[in-house]
């Protein structure tokens, strides 16, 4: 995808035009981001409407403060599924705080359930955001259930490599789990 | 009924009488099997084994006419080689069996295979090797702990059809909280939605369906005509259409190096498609994508004063805020092409947007008229004198009936008269979308599903003239 590999250029000109006032930069915000953010949204609170919320309140905080992004700690892209996590996530506990006051649950099924959605929507970035020749690997092992030798032949790259390429995916998506630890490099961190 | 299901039908037709005879035979046969005499066997492999519950040719009684499942019979099919059964010594125990030999690999390799193995994508021989291995080394055995856990997290993506009017809502939902200081213009709208909502379309398809078959469609002297392309082939159709604003704008000519032989959309397109070595591939979607989010920029700058910038078609110019909108109908158009080249469902434009685009249309009408009359299609002004510029001349009402539509005074004498309900000569009412569809070309004038009272030859020309407007 040339979109997730766009300079950083892109990031600090959208900066500098949404804090300009300009709605055209907003616009191109959204149709770069809004099915990344929707789509997290979604994973987190497994409903549409829900995840339509999240992305009215993630794209009106951009439009709202672009200071907040500070593009020398990383790409626009993180900074915005970092904030989308953060927001869905507080959604769900949210919801699920006040289904746990009617009677439903306990807490740690609460806790449970939030951290597992968080894991999985951060699974989810990880492997859209990952290089990819590691993504079209997992998908042909995982998805066609292809295995290493026919993954190696159908991408045309040595055995050897495609070996090293599920790993190292899988590698990278198993930090999914790491809620945000300082500097953990992958995920946007963002802690349940 | 179709040509398939015909020349299916006849075929079962032709084949009844004889396949009933055969059945008939082959229940016979089946019959008579079990008291045939030897020979019979040479009529398929299943011949030699007995008639099982699954009977003759079932899955399961196939290959294996072991001699102990059929003591009468010799077995008809030579065994390849003997085998420790017929020697009549004892069998040897299973577990002395002799096993492949273990596979030996050295640990970097094995490590290497640990995201295999956790995808169960190595070969049997591989994994247990792994798993042995696992079994000594606790370095590897944290390490596929972890990858089988990461396997877990692979999901097939979330189904990604945004609702195309999400867009408009969180838009506006955002300008509303901060109103913005260069806004888009009100006419440069339209445009904005529909290329988001082509892109939207174009975004989830394959690479298959960047080549389907699409045909453009629209009128040229009063007849349908039409040029067959690609879905890659209307983007590009689309990119260098839109390049005419850009050209007007001072932005880049999409052509590029490429010259057309005249500035109008068809000979631009055509020289465009000629001038790439290779069809058009799901490769002009960024560059189409990138020139209307720089067009939907500039003109929000030029903003108030973008009034007198005029864009050329080369046969005629329009003021740039209608250019702006026939960009955004033919997006749309278009985009109701591809959806149907490739079977996606595609909704109308938004009311408010349609509303936009039919007013554009209708005021360009009058001078659609006025041009098949030089051309000797329109009916003549029967004995009356042009109407002086800015008076009121006969007029037709056309009603734009449902969502987004209106009534629009048509003047029929001159594109300089004013349209006036007082001299209304006919009345045409049409459905918003059937009525863009006939100014796209897509529908006929005759067969546009239109009401009409008053004069009929004002009538056909006022629908002829609209599909007049239509063009590659």
């Amino acid at each position: 995808m040339a979109k997730k590999d766009a300079p950083p250029r892109w990031d600090r000109k959208m900066q500098q035009r949404l804090a300009r006032g300009e709605a055209a930069a907003l616009g191109e915000l959204y149709d770069r981001f809004a099915s990344l953010v929707h789509g997290l949204a979604h994973r987190v609170l497994g409903d549409e409407r829900a995840a339509d919320g999240i992305t009215r309140e993630v794209f009106a905080h951009v439009w709202q403060h672009p200071d907040a992004y500070d593009p020398k700690q990383g790409p626009l892209r993180t900074w915005v599924a970092g904030l989308t996590h953060r927001l869905a996530v507080q959604r769900l506990r949210a919801t699920e705080t006040a289904a746990l006051a009617q009677g439903g649950g306990s807490t740690e099924e609460l806790e449970r359930k939030v951290r597992h959605a968080s894991v999985a929507a951060r699974a989810d970035y990880i492997v859209t955001s990952m290089p990819a020749p590691l993504r079209a690997a997992l998908e042909l092992a995982y998805f066609q259930r292809r295995d290493y030798r026919q993954t190696a032949a159908d991408l045309g790259v040595t055995e050897d490599e495609a070996r090293r390429r599920l790993r190292l995916g899988l590698q990278l998506l198993s930090t999914a789990h790491d809620t945000g630890a300082p500097g953990a490099p992958p995920g946007y961190g963002g802690a349940a | 009924m179709n040509e398939t299901n015909r020349f299916e039908a006849y075929d079962e037709h032709e084949g009844q009488d004889d396949g009933k005879d055969r059945e008939k035979d082959e229940n016979q046969k089946a019959r008579q099997d079990p008291e045939a005499p030897e020979g019979h066997g040479r009529h398929g492999p299943h011949a030699g084994t007995p008639t099982g519950p699954g009977g003759p040719g079932g899955p399961t009684d196939g290959g294996s006419p072991g001699p102990a499942q059929n003591p009468g019979r010799p077995p008809r099919i030579p065994l390849p080689r003997a085998s420790v059964e017929d020697t009549g010594q004892p069998l040897p125990p299973l577990e002395e069996l002799p096993e492949p030999p273990p596979l030996v690999l050295e640990h970097p390799i094995l490590k290497s295979l640990l995201g295999a193995w956790a995808l169960a994508a190595c070969s049997a021989e591989e994994t247990a090797a792994v798993e042995d291995h696992l079994g000594m080394c606790g370095a590897c055995a944290d390490e596929a702990l972890r990858l089988r856990e990461a396997v877990g997290l692979l999901h097939p993506p979330e189904s990604l059809d945004l609702d195309p009017g999400l867009r408009t809502r969180v838009l506006e939902g955002c300008l509303d909280r901060r109103p913005p200081r260069i806004p888009v213009p009100e006419w440069a709208a339209p445009y904005d939605a529909e290329t988001a909502r082509l892109d939207a379309l174009l975004r989830d398809m394959g690479d298959a369906e960047w080549h389907a078959p699409v045909r453009l469609r629209w009128f040229e002297a009063d007849a349908a005509t039409s040029r067959r392309t690609t879905v890659a082939g209307v983007i590009a159709h689309l990119l260098t259409v839109d390049g005419l604003v850009a050209l007007a704008l001072g932005l880049d000519d999409p052509l590029g190096e490429v010259t057309a032989q005249s500035p109008t959309p068809a000979a631009r397109t055509e020289a465009y498609w000629r001038g790439s070595h290779f069809p058009p591939t799901r490769s002009v979607r960024a560059p189409w994508r990138e020139q209307s989010h720089d067009l939907v920029r500039t003109v929000s700058f030029t903003g108030g004063g973008a009034g007198k910038l005029s864009v050329p078609y080369g046969d005629f110019d329009l003021p740039l805020r209608d250019a702006m909108l026939d960009r955004a109908f033919e997006c749309w158009v278009h985009a109701e092409d591809i959806a149907e080249a490739v079977d996606y469902p595609y909704e109308p434009p938004s009311p408010r947007h349609l509303n936009r685009m039919i007013d554009l249309a209708a005021r360009m009408l009058p001078t659609a008229v006025a041009l098949r009359r030089r051309h000797g299609l329109a009916s003549p002004v029967h004995g009356r004198h042009l109407v002086t510029a800015g008076e009121p001349g006969r007029t037709l009402r056309l009603e734009i009936e449902g969502l987004g539509g209106g009534e629009w005074l048509i003047p029929l004498d001159s594109p300089a008269a004013v349209g006036s309900a007082e001299h209304e000569v006919a009345h045409v009412a049409l459905d918003g979308v059937e009525f863009c569809q006939l100014a796209a070309g897509h529908v006929s004038p005759e067969e546009a599903a239109a009401g009409q009272v008053g004069d009929r030859e004002a009538i056909r020309d006022v629908l002829f003239a609209a599909a007049s407007l239509s063009r590659m």
